[in-house]
């Protein structure tokens, strides 16, 4: 890690640690508040307990053009990304954390492209382009075993790597293995993360796109959280459905699968939609430019991928469902390798430091 | 737009109220007076960035309420305010406008709130306030963001870099202000003015003539843009000065503080907990005589009136986690001589003060919470309280200069806002609201948060009567 960002961070949050006005806004002040100084283990810790609302920079006195030149959210913002590169798992592929919007963006493409390629490679041309009704429909474009063997083992894969990230960030950050065992702080953080506690700000909600407080970004990132947590559930359910009960895909549209899964694809689209939309109109000054590819690719990604979703379910008893199920499959395809090197890190990392914020704070109330 | 920083406004035409400032007590009245119909110009000499006046390095206000609520912690009444008051002034104050605006505060957060402001509630740093005073989520920057937004919601017509330098009054009326908005001299009329432009303390020339060369080392707490130009043109054109001008609220803050707009973070809590000495390495005052918050305010003083205007404070290791973290890191050494060293004070002197001190320690059990038994015998002069040895290396130092956060002298207003003339008869449509006035009720020392308390409440009144003005005004022609 740069050594640079520790520094510019640790200077920031030592003035910050000196005047506390911005204590009411977020968890970063309280936590910072139980410390005098601090080590990188410290600074790790804030930068992925920050959500970025803004609150503190438009509200600081020191904020550029002030010669103090202070600017929480970006210095947070750059240390939480090398973060990312630090705690990520395998070291090896680390780099891509490097440009990694245009990582994320030919990992992508090229998925598409294999999907596809694939499929007409091995099902042949009257398959891909043909017009398929009933159960195992999908099958027919492509094979069960070619959709469940490359996803569960990718699937094993991110979430070794996740738990192994976690892992990282937890001991780096200065938690003991037992502490991880807190029942207590673990119900605190799934309260955090399901309410999006840190950015309602003082009721208002968090100063983005621009200086006026808003809660639309918490609204969007809502529908993005729980749309996510719909679309899992609905894969879950279709799993079981195939698995357990013999009952092949597609199912009618008054299914369970079906049905969470078109709410969670449209809470997509338009969490991910309006996200993008926010961040093509936000101000750039308390933002870290080297975050901006990462999330914008992320955030395109889960659109193409909840888009085509849809798309699939449409058009499903046509002749373009072949051509736009390899496509739907390869943008998952592209989502799920990027997993462990992309924005989607914030959410376990965000979680860990949740927990471990809850911790300290119970114990400073306790022992008080 | 008003939001767009290079609109310009139509100055061929007569505003109903002109204020002169951009911090609490001007939006305030702007906002009361657009709220009651008039048309609003104002303006505020800084550029956007650095709007607010010293508003916006405040944090809290003193209001009073008859019960707690959502961010304070419990009722506070006219007669304990007032009391509070009295204490900290000694009497300087004029008791009439203090009372009222004392009442005038009463449930002042409802009124906020409603104009965007956001109170935080009752956290680790502000629990010794929480009853008395509300914190606004985010500090004074938040605060003056939300009244710009309310303000230009409203339809405030609001000039940045726009700096009034005279006012035209006719038969103690006023007619125009001349004001320079980044480079250009241009004139702005309007039925009433209101003046809300803040102290003199950023102006170090006229600190020079009431402190002498000393202000030269001076370093202004807040706003550079506070230069006191109207409270000036009004003394000049005959209004009533109150308060005096040679006081100013003086603390020691960090001597590698910036020149101005350095804030809340170069204060420095660790005074009790150690000595402090002069540039000749002799200490000056007893460190410990009181709890720092009851005491930090005379300090700024008394560095002020050392050779130099400069003071050091020396503490050990035992010390260093007992006060709140300030924003330069101390300078440190391994003994006494080296911290000299490094402070470039005579060695051997600053060994002998330290010895001195270590043998008249008389050490009793050691509470930073209590006025405890540590102290000196036969010192002179003597530290009270918290006096242990430094005799734990690493040694710290802090360097001392005198921060001053705002000045005394004021314009007399009257219960309406309108500033007194010589005569002792009130310009009808000239009023004041803010620290350019609030010396008529803290004429001495210092209460948290009560500064923005008079700016919030005169500011108030202000809008309001300089409408009512225009209104009679208008009725009779």
């Amino acid at each position: 890690m740069s050594s640079s960002v520790l520094k510019e961070a640790d200077r920031v949050m030592t003035i910050c640690n000196a005047c506390r006005y911005c204590e009411g806004f977020c968890a970063v002040f309280p936590a910072m508040e139980l410390r005098r100084t601090f080590t990188g283990a410290d600074l790790k810790y804030f930068a992925n307990l920050c959500h970025n609302c803004r609150g503190c920079y438009y509200a600081c006195q020191y904020a550029p053009p002030h010669e103090f030149d202070l600017n929480v959210p970006k210095a947070l913002g750059e240390l939480r990304l090398a973060t990312y590169t630090e705690f990520s798992w395998p070291r090896t592929l680390k780099g891509l954390f490097q440009n990694n919007g245009l990582v994320a963006a030919l990992l992508a493409a090229l998925s598409v492209a294999v999907v596809m390629l694939l499929t007409l490679l091995f099902q042949g041309h009257a398959a891909f382009f043909g017009t398929h009704t009933g159960a195992g429909a999908f099958y027919r474009v492509v094979p069960y075993a070619a959709i469940l063997l490359p996803f569960t083992a990718l699937g094993v894969f991110i979430l070794v790597s996740l738990w192994k990230g976690v892992a990282n960030l937890w001991r780096e950050t200065g938690g003991k293995p037992l502490e991880w065992r807190d029942l207590r702080a673990h119900r605190q953080a799934v309260w955090d993360v399901l309410r999006l506690r840190y950015l309602e700000g003082g009721g208002d909600g968090c100063n983005y796109p621009d200086e006026r407080f808003s809660l639309t970004r918490r609204y969007f990132h809502h529908a993005i959280f729980y749309g996510f947590m719909l679309c899992l559930a609905s894969t879950t359910i279709a799993f079981f459905y195939d698995h357990f009960l013999n009952r092949a895909a597609p199912y009618p549209f008054w299914s369970w699968p079906v049905v969470l899964g078109t709410v969670g694809g449209l809470a997509l689209l338009a969490g991910t939609g309006g996200m993008l939309y926010l961040k093509k109109h936000m101000d750039r000054a308390p933002a870290s430019p080297e975050g901006f590819g990462m999330d914008i690719a992320f955030t395109a990604l889960l659109l193409l991928t909840s888009l085509t979703g849809l798309l699939v379910l449409v058009f499903r008893e046509t002749a373009a469902m072949g051509t736009l199920l390899t496509v739907h499959l390869g943008f998952v395809l592209g989502l799920f390798l990027t997993m462990p090197y992309g924005k989607f890190i914030h959410a376990v990392y965000r979680y860990a430091a949740l927990v471990r914020n809850a911790l300290e704070q119970q114990r400073s109330r306790d022992s008080q | 737009m008003a939001s767009d920083i290079r609109w310009t406004p139509d100055l061929s035409r007569v505003f109903d109220v002109l204020v002169v400032g951009g911090g609490n007590a001007a939006l305030c009245a702007a906002m009361t007076a657009r709220e009651a119909g008039a048309t609003v110009l104002l303006l505020e000499s800084s550029p956007r960035e650095f709007r607010g006046g010293n508003s916006r390095h405040t944090r809290n206000l003193r209001y009073l309420h008859d019960s707690g609520n959502r961010h304070l912690t419990g009722p506070y009444l006219e007669e304990e305010f007032m009391k509070d008051l009295l204490l900290v002034t000694k009497g300087q104050t004029n008791e009439d406008l203090a009372r009222h605006t004392i009442r005038e505060s009463r449930n002042v957060g409802l009124w906020m709130e409603r104009h965007g402001c956001r109170f935080q509630p009752a956290m680790r740093g502000t629990l010794h306030l929480a009853r008395t005073n509300a914190f606004f989520l985010g500090g004074g920057k938040a605060l003056m963001n939300a009244y710009y937004a309310s303000a230009e919601r409203l339809g405030v017509n609001i000039l940045y870099d726009a700096t009034a330098e005279d006012l035209a009054l006719r038969d103690g009326l006023f007619v125009s202000a001349a004001f320079d908005h980044r480079g250009g001299r241009r004139t702005a009329r309007a039925r009433a003015v209101v003046l809300a432009s803040g102290g003199y303390q950023g102006n170090l020339e006229w600190l020079k003539e009431s402190w002498g060369p000393p202000a030269e080392n001076f370093i202004i707490r807040g706003t550079p843009y506070d230069k006191g130009r109207m409270l000036r043109v009004m003394l000049d054109q005959g209004a009533q000065p109150i308060g005096d001008p040679r006081q100013g609220h003086a603390v020691a803050i960090d001597a590698r503080a910036p020149k101005f707009d350095g804030g809340i973070v170069t204060r420095l809590d660790c005074v009790p907990f150690g000595i402090v000495v002069n540039r000749d390495a002799e200490r000056f005052y007893d460190e410990g005589e009181e709890f720092w918050p009851k005491r930090y305010a005379i300090w700024g003083r008394l560095v002020a009136q050392q050779p130099d205007q400069i003071a050091y404070c020396l503490i050990d290791s035992k010390s260093i986690d007992l006060f709140m973290p300030s924003v330069f890191p101390p300078i440190e050494a391994g003994s006494i001589r080296d911290l000299a060293g490094r402070l470039k004070l005579d060695p051997a002197v600053l060994e002998e003060t330290v010895r001195t001190f270590n043998a008249a320690v008389r050490e009793g059990p050691f509470d930073p919470a209590a006025l405890d038994g540590c102290r000196t015998e036969g010192l002179a002069p003597c530290k009270s309280h918290w006096a242990r040895p430094l005799d734990a290396p690493p040694f710290y130092a802090y360097p001392l200069r005198p921060g001053i956060t705002f000045t005394y002298l004021s314009l007399t207003v009257n219960r309406r806002a309108q500033v007194i003339l010589q005569d002792g008869a009130p310009a009808a449509n000239v009023f004041a609201a803010g620290e350019i006035m609030s010396g008529n009720i803290l004429g001495q020392g210092y209460m948290a948060g009560f500064g923005m308390t008079i700016g919030t409440v005169f500011g108030r009144i202000a809008g309001k009567e300089s409408v009512r003005y225009v209104v009679e005004r208008l009725k009779r022609s």
